[in-house]
């Protein structure tokens, strides 16, 4: 149970794979050439630039780091649960109900998962926080899209349904009831899914990497089993402040469907 | 009593009228005059300047839920949320005798509130909607075309119950394309034209 260290020679031997997808592309006339080309370099090296940043993270002994890496992490998730909405609220809220129930939620499973459960000492360490971060994150992001998303469609199509409730007395929160079940259970299925599917379909990534990194299959699957736990809670915290917060966004003081918030719908 | 004092739609002039109880206002005007919006106004369901008076109480500053029940808006293609019709009612017992009655007056047959809403035609929608903003007896009542997909005796039975509600001193404010219900029903009319029209080539809101 050792480690095995790559060095760049096997990486340039991997690349040649790619080749493959040319190739699929050519034969096709798929047109994919440059965007295959320019999509690998762009992984290549996000992923070689955040090597090298979170091996200088790990370095420093302040936590100042740590918390600067996790607010930008937290910033463009929020940006892409904005650019994966269908129908987009007009204004700055939408960024921060994305951001910010991504802040409640990433910071509260990570201080939880990192300081009491798995508990080194001290807790904060960037090796701990960053990991787990990043997977609450986009776990999280995925539901509170799919909520947000989901929300805003019903409601833009189930407007008589949502305004004769209004109508007949209803505050907003009764008015989007049946809307905002639909959307939360619509969030919810991806960690269902996931959650099924886990060591019968698929190897979690995470446990994948322990076990390749040398570590016991069993001790691997403890700490898969308890990320799966902490990403679950952690997506249904968020999808339901989030769902609850788009509902607010539609909405306003005086209890009315405000769909004039919304941009026209994207055409994709 | 309904007192409006210039309320601001759209491309429409400020707007001031009142309505007293048991009196119905016709409203008139092509489509796309605003017929819609200010229905939708008075019943603040979307946001417009001025002020809205039921008996004394302003709108702004009553509850919007409260308001709701005090101004009530028919629209005329009204929603479900249910599957059947029978959970747009109140349950208790005590209602349950005037909801019997009501439905009478609409030749409803009671069986209509199980079947799927997906299953009843048109008429019978409009009709269920206009039974369920009666039921708990809003003092102004606000309706978008109610008859439209109505035939004439079902219409006739409609109208009789309207007219029996203004006695009993509801207000009511009537939007309609057919201009004999309007003549039959309402004591003042209120036609909506919107300012520029002519240069604008009629453009109003929808």
């Amino acid at each position: 149970m050792t480690y095995v260290s790559l060095d760049v020679a096997h990486l340039a031997l991997a690349a040649t794979l790619i080749l493959i997808n040319g190739a699929v592309s050519w034969a096709f006339a798929l047109g994919l050439g440059r965007t295959l080309f320019i999509n690998a370099t762009r992984m290549t090296i996000q992923l070689a630039l955040i090597g090298f940043v979170l091996n200088w993270i790990f370095e420093q002994t302040s936590p100042l780091w740590t918390v600067a890496l996790a607010l930008i992490m937290v910033l463009v998730a929020g940006y892409e649960i904005v650019s994966r909405l269908s129908r987009r609220p007009k204004g700055i809220e939408v960024y921060l109900l994305g951001s910010g129930t991504l802040l409640v939620v990433g910071t509260f499973a990570t201080v939880f998962t990192v300081a009491g459960l798995i508990g080194p000492d001290p807790w904060y360490q960037p090796r701990y926080v960053l990991p787990v971060l990043g997977m609450v994150l986009g776990n999280a992001m995925t539901g509170i899209a799919l909520t947000a998303s989901t929300l805003l469609e019903t409601a833009a199509r189930e407007r008589p349904a949502i305004e004769a409730r209004l109508s007949l007395g209803a505050d907003r929160f009764t008015a989007m009831a049946a809307t905002l079940r639909l959307a939360l259970k619509t969030g919810l299925m991806p960690i269902l899914n996931a959650m099924a599917a886990s060591g019968v379909v698929s190897l979690p990534g995470m446990m994948t990497g322990q076990i390749l990194a040398g570590l016991d299959p069993i001790e691997a699957t403890k700490y898969q089993i308890m990320i799966m736990f902490v990403i679950a809670g952690a997506t249904a915290l968020g999808v339901v402040i989030a769902g609850y917060a788009t509902v607010l966004l539609i909405t306003d003081a005086r209890h009315r469907l405000r769909l004039d918030r919304l941009h026209p719908p994207s055409k994709v | 009593m309904l007192r409006v004092d210039k309320l601001k739609i759209a491309n429409l002039p400020p707007l001031s009228f009142e309505v007293a109880d048991g009196e119905c206002m016709g409203i008139e005007g092509r489509s796309g005059s605003g017929k819609t919006r200010l229905a939708r106004a008075l019943a603040d369901l979307e946001p417009a300047h001025g002020h809205i008076f039921v008996n004394g109480a302003e709108r702004l500053e009553t509850p919007p839920t409260e308001w709701r029940r005090l101004v009530r808006y028919v629209s005329a293609e009204p929603g479900w949320w249910s599957d059947t019709a029978r959970e747009a009612f109140p349950v208790a017992a005590a209602s349950q005798k005037a909801l019997q009655r009501l439905l009478a007056s609409l030749d409803i047959a009671p069986g209509l509130l199980d079947r799927p809403v997906s299953l009843l035609s048109t008429g019978e929608r409009q009709r269920l909607a206009l039974a369920r903003a009666l039921i708990d007896d809003p003092p102004v009542l606000i309706l978008d075309e109610p008859t439209s997909a109505l035939d004439p005796r079902t219409t006739a039975l409609v109208e009789e119950l309207l007219r029996y509600r203004l006695l009993s001193g509801c207000s009511i404010l009537l939007i309609s394309h057919d201009r004999a219900q309007i003549d039959r029903l309402s004591d003042l009319r209120l036609q909506l034209a919107p300012l520029h029209e002519a240069e604008a080539g009629g453009a109003g809101a929808s």
